[in-house]
């Protein structure tokens, strides 16, 4: 079930003098890790140069970061279908580049992940290429058409970890009602893409001045709180579990935030576009920055930060989607929404640390240790002895300028394209294997 | 000439861009440049001796993406008569559908050295998109629902000739704000060159947040009229409407139809204008348009002729000295 990437003679590791960052423990402190093959055998304060017993191959980090590798729960891979854009192994490679160990990939791939061949066909063509932990989530309807429910029992058992349809918004409330009542069984997660299918037809970007004086047709920003306002009654009337996918307004979170206190099962994440840009990105109409839900107002942007400091925003996830230059160098309305996010996902959500909006370790939590429990992965985003070495060693301050071009992502639609910003992964290691070392 | 010295400063001594993509970005000094220019080419074009052979051997291709006989000719006639060669080529959604892209198409004219390239495409922020990738200037015939601004310059061109000035006059701009591409146009140039603007439509017809860029609403027609300088009608651009933004053709004439009675609260001496063309019995009552005595909605179509030849003299010029570099 689990697609765990089996050791190859990664022996004995030891490394020391690091900033731990144990989202599980809830701890950062200086400290070291002890690796015993696939397996985190002891990490801690108390490991240091004098405690290493012999046999360990010891690297010092002089004091760079050491947490669990990134869990990003919505990305997409595109392959099966869209092996121009991105496949798995090009995926894994730049997943890696970004930190990133565990990966939970949309099912809107062609053939849609509706049925337990295609669960099972992910699983073992990431088990092959062996550069991430890639998970899936399954179809809610069939095709992704909206209609009827798929298997999600079977799906379950098969490995997908939660249901969605892929970019699309689970519009018909019998729909979603049903599946949210049905997955209670299993303790199944619905993800929504929370966005009134009506109100934001045809729209380019979000409504407002820009969009007027450009002449785009927008969406307003008030589809995604319509579509959540209604969710929340169906979650109320199931006792299901509903995750909102990639928030973007202040009033989403605003909403969100009233729902938790009356303690309705409702979660959500955020991708860094949200915090870190506004809807003046598009300004010139640059399609790369061209993304669904649409970059909105400088306020929304300020909620949204506002709802990941506060814990409103339960997650961050890189809502990866790469796209060929021919779907991005075309008219603004014709061009295809998204953007890659595995290789920016840590630097950006750092920016929230240097900014001073949160700690550290509260910004390694939303991208390691919350997902993982979310979608109910174990031993993904924890320092716990035993557990996977699934981690990620990086420099929070070391500046660089991201370039697109640098990416290992097939896809090169970043509309973080030419950013100043912060902080590097040095080392990526799944199960004690290094699979990517920073100048190597 | 008619050199109307504007209170906005006299006109600028030389265009500096490479391209017209639109009024955003024009100074009050250009567009008069630009106005005056074309009023000399307004006087010429009244006269026997109509051509001249400013632009001869320039080549100007005309890429419509959109079916437009009017600006098509319009722009056809301005090249002509300037003694450029001129190459129409209308491509329908058949050819998008052949899979060749804009930049490809672009390509393909630009490896054919023309002189200028006067686009017209559906979607906003096309034909700047495609001067992206092209070294020759570049003029923008209306893309999508941004800007068209030959039409706006037309417009300018046609009320100074009337009233004087483009400075302190009350403009209405009636009607489908939301897809029309002139009204964006014409508000920046109006509101560039110091007059005050207003919009009347239904709330429908009224895009979100347009009040930003400096104009009044108005949604009773009534009242959006008084006191106007100017009435501009838009046409109803019921190809463009996605859903249900205005009942019926029936009720959008009972409100916001511009008719001898609603007209009589603007000033007497108010103009009629339209961009062409018109739907009678929509949005502008026939015996308004045909009044001779208010209506420059022909003067508006003359004036457009004379806008391109002193547009395209400037930009083929600009690029000309700029040894293709533009």
């Amino acid at each position: 079930m689990s697609p765990a990437i089996r050791a190859k003679g990664a022996g004995q590791k030891a490394f020391i003098n690091a900033r731990l960052i144990d989202p599980a423990k809830q701890t950062d402190t200086l400290g070291g890790i002890l690796i015993q093959d696939d397996k985190i055998l002891k990490s801690g304060a108390d490991v240091t140069a004098d405690t290493v017993p012999d046999g360990y191959l010891v690297t010092d980090l002089n004091g760079a970061c050491l947490a669990p590798g990134l869990v990003d729960m919505r990305a997409q891979l595109r392959e099966p279908g869209f092996e121009h854009q991105e496949t798995i192994e090009t995926a894994g490679k730049s997943a890696a580049t970004g930190g990133i160990t565990t990966i939970i990939a949309l099912p809107n791939t062609d053939p849609v992940i509706d049925d337990v061949a295609g669960v099972e066909f992910i699983a073992r063509r990431a088990r092959k290429v062996g550069l991430a932990k890639v998970f899936v989530y399954g179809a809610v309807s069939k095709g992704i058409e909206g209609k009827e429910i798929t298997e999600l029992g079977l799906l379950h058992q098969a490995g997908a970890v939660a249901f969605c349809d892929g970019i699309q918004t689970i519009a018909s409330a019998r729909l979603l009602r049903q599946a949210l009542a049905y997955s209670t069984f299993f303790d199944g997660m619905i993800v929504q893409h929370p966005e009134e299918p009506e109100l934001s037809k045809g729209a380019a970007m979000n409504s407002g001045e820009l969009a007027t004086r450009l002449g785009l047709s927008g969406a307003s920003p008030l589809a995604e709180v319509i579509q959540i306002e209604r969710d929340l009654r169906l979650v109320e009337m199931t006792g299901g579990r509903l995750h909102f996918a990639h928030i973007s307004t202040g009033e989403s979170v605003e909403v969100i935030r009233k729902a938790k206190k009356r303690g309705l099962k409702v979660t959500c994440d955020t991708a860094p576009f949200y915090f870190a840009l506004n809807e003046n990105a598009v300004s010139d109409y640059r399609t790369f920055a061209k993304l669904s839900p649409p970059l909105r107002s400088e306020d929304d942007r300020q909620a949204i930060v506002a709802g990941l400091a506060d814990g409103t925003i339960d997650a961050i996830a890189s809502d990866h989607n790469p796209q060929d230059v021919d779907s991005k160098r075309l008219p603004f309305a014709q061009a295809a929404a998204g953007g890659v996010g595995f290789e920016t996902l840590l630097p950006i959500a750092l920016e929230l640390y240097h900014n001073g909006h949160m700690s550290l370790l509260e910004v390694i939590t939303k991208l390691t240790r919350v997902p993982a429990e979310l979608v109910r992965i174990k031993g993904a985003g924890t320092l716990e002895e035993g557990t996977p070495a699934d981690l990620v060693i990086f420099d929070p301050d070391r500046p660089w300028k991201i370039d697109p071009y640098q990416f290992q992502s097939k896809s090169k639609n970043s509309p973080f394209d030419g950013r100043l910003t912060q902080g590097r992964v040095l080392r990526t290691l799944i199960d004690g294997r290094e699979v990517f070392t920073e100048g190597a | 000439m008619c050199n109307a010295m504007s209170v906005m400063g006299p006109a600028a001594d030389h265009y500096p861009h490479p391209h017209l993509l639109g009024i955003e970005g024009l100074t009050p000094g250009e567009i008069t440049l630009i106005l005056d220019r074309a009023q000399h080419y307004a006087e010429k074009n009244r006269s026997a001796d109509k051509t001249s052979n400013i632009l001869a051997g320039a080549t100007v291709v005309n890429l419509f993406y959109e079916n437009s006989t009017r600006t098509l000719t319009s722009f056809e006639l301005a090249a002509k008569r300037l003694g450029a060669d001129v190459i129409n080529m209308t491509v329908g959604t058949s050819s998008v559908k052949k899979g060749e892209t804009l930049i490809d198409t672009a390509m393909t004219l630009n490896a054919m050295n023309p002189d200028a390239l006067v686009v017209r495409h559906g979607d906003s922020g096309a034909v700047k998109l495609l001067s992206e990738k092209v070294n020759c200037a570049v003029l923008n015939a209306g893309d999508g629902r941004h800007e068209h601004p030959t039409q706006a310059l037309l417009d300018a061109l046609t009320i100074r000739r009337h009233k004087g000035r483009l400075h302190r006059l009350n403009v209405a701009i009636c009607g489908d704000i939301a897809h029309s591409r002139v009204a964006r146009s014409n508000i920046l140039l109006l509101n560039t060159m110091g007059s005050r603007v207003r919009l009347v439509a239904p709330p429908t017809l009224i895009p979100s947040k347009i009040d930003r860029m400096g104009v009044e609403i108005f949604h009773n027609m009534e009242e959006g009229l008084k006191d106007c300088d100017i009435v501009m009608m838009l046409r109803l651009q019921l190809e463009r409407m996605e859903g249900s933004f205005i009942p019926s053709v029936r009720e959008y004439f009972h409100f916001h139809g511009l008719d001898r009675a609603k007209l009589a609260n603007a000033k007497p001496d108010a103009l009629i204008m339209h961009p062409g063309p018109m739907n009678r019995g929509v949005e502008i009552d026939s015996e308004v348009a045909d009044d001779v005595e208010r209506s420059v909605i022909r003067e508006q179509v003359e004036m457009g002729v004379a806008v391109r030849m002193a547009t395209l003299e400037l930009l083929v010029q600009n690029h000309r000295t700029m040894g293709g570099q533009a």
